[in-house]
């Protein structure tokens, strides 16, 4: 019927869909009330869940190219890996390298998570697995060293793309935080605009806290883009809807698998199909 | 302590200053504060409709106390409400049954097992208990030396697993291990896994009918969001879980998540991650997570 009204029923079930998809009431509520507006007389949940995903759309869409066959690189292209503890960060090292690596580069990984047990060695075997090249210091060694050394060495050895992991730390803790300052400026010491990128890594399972990690890693490090891992399970990962319309940052990869090829380029379009 | 979200009460219920009991109306319009704050701290959608529900029916008619604002009041219950949900009485591990008793951890990638088994190490060994540690992820990449290099800090022995053996057998030869090196509680340290894959759950129904552990516990990221009804619900039909510990409580993050699993799981959780190092684990105070999840 022509003008009629979303019934109750079908609101509440829209806002569970939302919710449970970890889109956050905020958001949710906002998504619903253009919704009522907009898609007055629709009362196919299907027709709904496709005009729910239309008003998204936008909002995830994004100009900025993510293929690392046809962008433009700095030599070497330097990109730092940031995140709280255990999304995924040496992971997406491990995979990023093998796309690059089939894309002909010369990649080198940088250890600079001095701290967590065993994480130079997890990174070790990511660079033995993809071809690339490791620059490691010593367990407990200054990560900043670790970075400043690791760019430096790429410069020397002709490298295309230097990937550098960090180690895990939450967004609240002020003295990680500012390590991680370190860790950027030190690159910056040797080649004045690196990192080129910096990469947050965020893990789909996470709910309403990705947004305090976002803001408070962006504020320290300025986030050029989001990885959203473990996309593979069950959760959804709406955060990223809310993270893109805040923040303004572009979800350039989702991790799909703990394997080297389950890294794939951000598609709005089939997240959202995924999601509903 | 409590001001986020009894400021927001306060200002909804600034009206009714002076009235003896609380009407339907003005609950609900404090209710809807509740619920805002419950969903903000990723409590599932499902749970927090019937926590809502049931706090609305012991809230309305009750009288105000004089000595509380009626937003205070409505704080008063659903805190009290959310405490007595997650559990009143601490319980700690089981550790009942033939020496040696193993302790199998399970749960998501990076949720924390690993850094837990070493923490869990640490406590035992507190207690007097001489803890033996069982590497048995052989996928993730140095999963094992990880748990050799947190076994050398702590100075607890490591079972000399090899990425080459089969999970089952690790935890089954390590119980000889332990018996021959005179300890007494072993620290199962399982892969991380989707709740959905199927063979990896089915690996761990394996190990738990190969060594009877005495508690089973899911380990599970304090930043989880919806998801974790299903995950919790997962392990728990698969393993029949003894409790949970929470990780990264270190954080900001509210831990709804705590409230999701128990309600769906009724399984205590026993002890919370309050950082990485391996002393930063402590246990479980359901007021204090009651108070984090409220926001206040
Ligand atoms: N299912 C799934 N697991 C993943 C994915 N990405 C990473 N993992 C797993 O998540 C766990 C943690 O990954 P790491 O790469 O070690 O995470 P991290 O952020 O480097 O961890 P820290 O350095 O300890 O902070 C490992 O078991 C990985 O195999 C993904 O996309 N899907
Ligand atoms: N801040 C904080 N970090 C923690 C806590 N517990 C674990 N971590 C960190 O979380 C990350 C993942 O921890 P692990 O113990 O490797 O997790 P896991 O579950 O064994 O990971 P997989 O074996 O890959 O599934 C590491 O960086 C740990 O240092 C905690 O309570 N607080
Ligand atoms: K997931
Ligand atoms: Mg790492
Ligand atoms: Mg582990």
């Amino acid at each position: 019927v022509p003008g009629k009204k979303l019934d109750d029923q079908t609101l509440e079930d829209l806002e569970e869909l939302l919710i449970t998809a970890d889109i956050g009431v905020k958001a949710t509520t906002e998504l619903i009330a253009g919704l009522s507006k907009q898609a007055a007389g629709i009362t196919d949940p299907d027709h709904l869940k496709e005009a729910i995903k239309e008003m998204i759309l936008p909002y995830l869409e994004d100009d900025r190219p993510t293929d690392e066959a046809t962008r433009p690189l700095a030599t070497p292209h330097v990109i730092m890996v940031i995140g709280v503890n255990g999304v995924g960060k040496t992971t997406t090292i491990g995979k990023l390298a093998a796309r690059h690596r089939a894309n002909g580069k010369k990649v080198m990984l940088v250890a600079a998570d001095t701290f967590r047990a065993a994480a130079i060695e997890q990174l070790s075997i990511w660079a033995d697995r993809t071809g690339a090249d490791i620059l490691k210091h010593r367990e407990n060694s200054d990560p900043a060293a670790v970075a400043y050394d690791g760019v430096e060495a790429a410069r020397a050895r002709g490298v295309d793309v230097v990937i550098v992991d960090t180690a895990g730390r939450l967004h609240t803790k002020v003295n990680l935080m500012e390590e991680l300052k370190k860790i950027k400026r030190s690159m910056s010491k040797t080649m004045p605009d690196a990192p080129h990128e910096v990469l947050l890594v965020l893990d789909a399972t996470t709910g309403q806290n990705a947004i305090s990690q976002t803001e408070l890693f962006t504020k320290a490090a300025d986030v050029t883009g989001i990885v959203l891992t473990k996309l593979d399970g069950t959760a959804k990962g709406g955060i990223a809807i809310n993270l893109r319309h805040s923040f303004g940052i572009p979800i350039q990869y989702i991790g799909v698998g703990e394997q080297v090829e389950d890294l794939q380029p951000f598609d709005p379009r089939a997240f959202l199909d995924a999601m509903f | 302590m409590f001001e986020n979200l009894s400021d927001k009460l306060n200002s909804v219920f600034k009206k009714l200053k002076g009235q003896g009991t609380l009407t339907e109306k003005n609950i609900d319009d404090g209710l809807k504060e509740v619920r805002f704050a419950l969903l903000e701290a990723d409590v599932h959608y499902r749970i927090v409709k019937q926590f809502i529900a049931d706090i609305r029916e012991r809230a309305v008619g009750a009288d105000v106390l004089e000595s509380l604002t009626p937003g205070q009041q409505v704080i008063k219950i659903v805190y009290e409400e959310l405490t007595r949900l997650m559990g009143e009485t601490r319980q700690d591990l089981n550790l009942t049954g033939q020496a040696p008793v193993s302790v199998m951890l399970v749960g998501l990638q990076g949720s924390g097992k690993t850094t837990t088994a070493a923490k869990l190490a640490v406590y035992l060994k507190k207690q007097g208990r001489k803890p033996f540690l069982v590497p048995a992820d052989v996928y993730r990449p140095a999963a094992i030396d990880q748990l050799k290099k947190l076994g050398s800090q702590v100075q607890v022995p490591v079972f000399a697993s090899d990425p080459g053996m089969n999970p089952v057998d690790i935890c089954r030869q390590a119980r000889v291990a332990a018996q021959q090196q005179g300890c007494n509680t072993l620290l199962l340290d399982t892969a991380g896994r989707l709740h959905i894959d199927e063979a990896l759950m089915e690996e761990l129904v394996g190990i738990k009918q190969a060594v009877s552990p005495s508690d089973i516990l899911l380990v599970a990221d304090a930043m989880t969001g919806q998801d974790a009804v299903n995950i919790a619900q997962s392990f728990n039909e698969r393993l029949d879980i003894g409790g949970v510990i929470l990780s990264k409580m270190d954080g900001d993050a509210r831990g709804g998540a705590a409230l999701s699993i128990k309600a769906v799981t009724g399984r205590p959780i026993k002890f919370v991650g309050v950082g990485e190092k391996t002393n930063a684990l402590e246990a479980f105070h359901p007021d204090r997570m009651a108070s984090s999840i409220l926001g206040m």
